[in-house]
């Protein structure tokens, strides 16, 4: 079932909350609504729902207009940032709950609903705790139960609102590999909400990126990643170094390195800013090319396998973050305090007033 | 693409909840209370000003608003030391007292009021020692500030109970370890945290003692100029189709009534800004 | 406290006179308790006990007698009659007000609650006269309700109608905080499941809230059986017809009837202190839910 977005907007009181979106989910995807908060991903999502109303604009699931359907008759999927388990009911009863509010007439029988339920608690790895309450679990098993109950009622699009921001690092990490193998599993439309980048990039297919009720870039995580649209999502997803820059014939200099700019093919003498990943720049321990840039090594951190440094060119104020693998970096003979030589290998560069489509 | 959508509520039963909230709100509250002023608002000024005026009024007044002041004053030191005493303290029997305090807002006033009339009478349990000292409080101004103050007893409590509940330990051993002794630690950390609730729970207690009635007007003996509350001679007014005075005096207390609300609703918005709760 | 305080003892030995920095010194809690004790037993525990010692003491069978008095049973029959038409109307009007205010955002919300809140602060003796000037026999309504053959005053219906003005915002104060602190999630999630509103509220909000809602009506039906002021001002006090339980009391003690004064009142008496139980139980099973939700 896809997902269409038509020219949706959604205002509280003064804030625009989303503005003019217009997306597709395509069938069987799962996509990522990254943005930081207050960039209208949730409201997106509820409006998707039918948890709030646009003001203007149309939502469509497989062409068919559901703007006006209500929410209980939408057949969504939903499952809420604190899971918004019923807390008086078992785990049990909570994920029967969809089935059981049915009208007589199409409501399943009771074993139908039992061997449904157990299914998916199986499917969530969850079985054994049918008859507990949803305050004997973990925040992980949570989430997962949230999931099954979701389910149970065979939705046409799961919609997850930061489905793994209540967790610790190491179940966080756990239960997004888990989501992404289960989504293999049952293949349904599917859209989470996240402001964590590494999130985004390791689980879903696609990648939205929202700031301020806005779309900014909409592609596969390689894509958003490797080919930024604009500055925003280039410093929103990971850490980024700026150099002033000059472009000129569709080569951008930065001091004296000359990289391809071929989106500025014809453009003369402009300044601009170079965004470069910190695994993007060389780094080497003598000055065996001459258009590299002299710095001192200001420090040095190793992190498991790789090493962050932090580099001081001669005249640059700001400071270099540079990352490179442990034995290059061992290899190399670098020392903290001593010299180096750095070479962006690769940048994209945006002039101040020109912002250039996804290239 | 850009049609505007009729308004419409994702959680349903706005329209059916509102409106019975506020037909009943209507027909019960605002209509019969809205046409009582206007009642008011028909007298004449004269009429009006002599009802409010007449010099038995005025003493009632004395004896209500005065009598309501010193019972919401006992309250608020009592009513802070029993709420530390039950939030800071064990003891036995523990919970059986914090369920007592609620007591004088279940019981019956008119229950309320033969009970305490029998105790302090002079042959009553504690008037028979209180005579000893020459102290009469039955059909004594004394009587309605000891009825008054009964009723008004769960609110001071029960408003700072909560608020020392939720308060920190970490602010009073921070104190302690930067040099204040434990009085100094009360009065300039507890204290004026506790300043809100503590008006908020004056500031009910008060509202609520000075229009009671049912626990009043047994152990009062109603001596006019002496023990007579003003709810007393609204209701005695009334009796006597004296409709102009009643409804004079009335408005009267419903404009206190108001007054009080407003402050209390002052008090708690202070406390939510200060706070930020 | 009990483990606290023999840890402390033996540490005692070890350092002598060590307090914790949120501890008063043994002396001064010992009086505190006691100041607190003594004064909340001359204001609560003393006139509890003089009700049910005045009610038994001659014996089980003149209490019995008292209660079995016509005039009191009219009295007891009456009372029930009127919490039967008042606490459930106050109990729909409460669900509903603090549905729409806590699931719905709308204009002059605060305005609204105080307004609720307002006839908790009326003095009941006010809440009687503004009945009385409306429907009483030389009122505004007067002439048109006697040219109908119409009571009101010194009728049932007047007697209802002030009870529930009196009692109006016990059930919707109970509910309005509670509904608000639970939000909306929980019924958002049934909605997305696909159940309707009537299910949501019947499967997912009343679970929810029962507890308050249980605690607020048996407050509401207190309060309402014990309404004195109002009651006095509508009623008229006739006997066997309109006097309701507490004006019952009034007169048997204006009559020096003491001992049946104080068994009729013996009987509110165990109401109210069912109803603080309740009140009890609730806290309790608050914390207690409290207590887990942290776990």
């Amino acid at each position: 079932m896809s997902i269409e977005i038509d020219h949706v907007n959604k205002h509280f009181r003064d804030f625009v909350a989303v503005d003019n979106v217009s997306l597709t989910f395509r069938e069987g995807e799962l996509t990522a609504l990254l943005g930081p908060s207050g960039s209208g991903k949730t409201t997106l999502l509820r409006i998707i729902a039918g948890l709030e109303q646009p003001d203007t604009g149309r939502i469509r699931f497989h062409g068919e207009d559901t703007t006006d359907l209500h929410v209980s008759q939408r057949g969504v999927g939903f499952v809420f940032q604190h899971y918004a388990l019923f807390k008086h009911m078992t785990v049990f009863q909570n994920v029967a709950y969809g089935l059981t509010v049915r009208p007589r007439r199409v409501r399943p029988g009771k074993a139908e609903i039992k061997r449904k339920v157990m299914e998916l608690l199986e499917l969530v790895q969850l079985d054994w705790t049918a008859h507990r309450y949803p305050h004997q679990l973990s925040g992980g098993q949570r989430q997962r139960i949230a999931l099954a109950r979701a389910l149970a009622v065979e939705p046409k699009v799961l919609l997850l609102d930061e489905p793994f921001g209540a967790l610790d690092a190491k179940v966080r990490a756990e239960l997004r590999r888990w989501l992404r193998r289960l989504h293999d599993e049952i293949h349904v439309t599917s859209v989470f909400v996240t402001h964590d980048q590494e999130e985004a990039l390791e689980v879903s297919d696609r990648v939205v990126v929202m700031n301020k009720g806005r779309v900014e870039q909409d592609g596969s995580p390689e894509e958003v990643y490797d080919h930024p649209a604009n500055p925003f999502v280039y410093q929103f997803l990971g850490n980024v170094n700026l150099f002033h820059a000059r472009v000129h014939d569709g080569v951008a200099r930065i001091g004296d390195v000359a990289l391809p700019a071929p989106e500025y093919e014809g453009y003369r003498n402009e300044q601009g800013q170079a965004y470069v990943r910190p695994h993007e720049i060389e780094v080497f321990a003598d000055a065996q090319h001459q258009d590299a840039l002299h710095a001192k090594v200001e420090l040095v951190s190793v992190v498991g396998p790789t090493v962050r440094l932090e580099l001081r060119t001669d005249n640059s104020e700001a400071l270099v973050h540079a990352e490179l693998p442990k034995y290059r970096y061992r290899a190399l003979g670098l020392q903290q305090g001593g010299d180096a030589w750095i070479r962006p290998i690769h940048s994209r560069v945006f002039l101040p007033d020109s912002q250039v489509s996804n290239g | 693409m850009s049609i505007a959508l009729p308004r419409r509520r994702v959680i349903p039963g706005f329209g059916l909840t509102m409106g019975f909230t506020l037909l009943y709100l209507s027909l019960v509250f605002l209509i019969p209370v809205g046409a009582f002023l206007l009642y008011t608002a028909t007298m004449s000024w004269e009429t009006f000003w002599n009802a409010v005026t007449q010099r038995q009024v005025v003493a009632s007044y004395k004896l209500s608003f005065g009598g309501s002041l010193i019972a919401a004053t006992i309250n608020l030191v009592f009513g802070a030391l029993v709420a530390w005493v039950l939030v800071r303290y064990r003891f036995p029997g523990k919970r059986l007292v914090v369920a007592l305090v609620d007591l004088p807002f279940a019981l019956p006033t008119a229950v309320a009021g033969i009970a305490l009339v029998t105790l302090y009478a002079s042959s009553g349990w504690v008037g028979q020692y209180l005579d000893l000292f020459g102290i009469r409080v039955a059909y004594t101004q004394l009587g309605v500030i000891v009825a008054l103050t009964y009723i008004g007893l769960p609110f001071v409590v029960r408003t700072v109970q909560p608020v020392l509940e939720d308060l920190e330990a970490e602010w009073e051993e921070a104190s302690a370890s930067l040099g204040a002794d434990r009085l100094t630690t009360v009065r300039r950390v507890i204290l004026p945290a506790l300043m809100p609730a503590l008006l908020t729970g004056y500031a009910l207690a008060f509202a609520r003692a000075l229009g009671e009635y049912g626990s009043v007007v047994f152990i009062s003996g109603n001596l006019p100029f002496r023990t007579e509350i003003t709810p007393l001679l609204i209701v005695a007014k009334a009796e006597q189709y004296d409709y102009h005075g009643a409804a004079a005096i009335g408005t009267v207390m419903l404009l206190a009534a108001f007054l009080m609300l407003l402050v209390i609703n002052g008090l708690q918005w202070w406390t939510s800004r200060r706070y930020g709760q | 406290m009990t483990t606290a305080t023999t840890v402390l003892e033996t540490q005692d030995t070890l350092a002598k006179r060590w307090r914790r920095a949120t501890e008063e010194p043994a002396w001064l809690r010992l009086t505190l308790i006691g100041t607190a004790l003594t004064f909340l037993a001359l204001f609560l525990v003393l006139p509890l006990s003089v009700v049910l010692y005045g009610a038994f003491e001659q014996g089980l069978g003149v209490w019995y007698a008292a209660i079995r008095d016509p005039d009191a049973m009219a009295a007891i029959r009456l009372t029930l009659l009127i919490v039967a038409i008042v606490v459930p109307l106050n109990t729909l009007f409460g669900i509903a007000a603090a549905w729409a205010i806590a699931k719905f955002e709308f204009r002059g919300k605060p305005l609204l609650i105080s307004l609720i809140d307002m006839p908790f602060a009326i003095s009941p003796v006010v809440v009687g006269l503004i009945f009385v000037i409306l429907f009483g026999s030389q009122g505004w309504l007067g002439p048109w309700l006697s040219s109908h053959d119409l009571r009101i005053i010194f009728a049932v219906p007047g007697i209802v109608i002030v009870i529930a003005f009196g009692t109006l915002p016990f059930i919707a104060r109970e509910l309005i905080p509670l509904m608000q602190q639970q939000g909306k999630e929980e019924e958002e999630a049934s909605l997305t499941l696909g159940a309707s509103g009537w299910k949501t509220f019947w499967h997912v909000t009343l679970p929810n809230i029962k507890w308050g809602l249980i605690y607020g009506i048996i407050l509401c039906n207190a309060r309402a059986m014990g309404e004195f002021g109002a009651v006095a001002v509508v009623s008229g006090r006739i006997r066997g017809e309109t006097n309701t339980m507490p004006l019952h009391i009034e007169v048997l003690y204006n009559e020096y009837m003491f001992t049946a004064a104080f068994a009729v009142s013996s009987l509110l008496t165990g109401l109210a202190l069912v109803t603080i139980a309740i009140k009890s139980l609730v806290e309790w099973h608050d914390e207690r839910r409290q207590r887990l939700a942290v776990l």
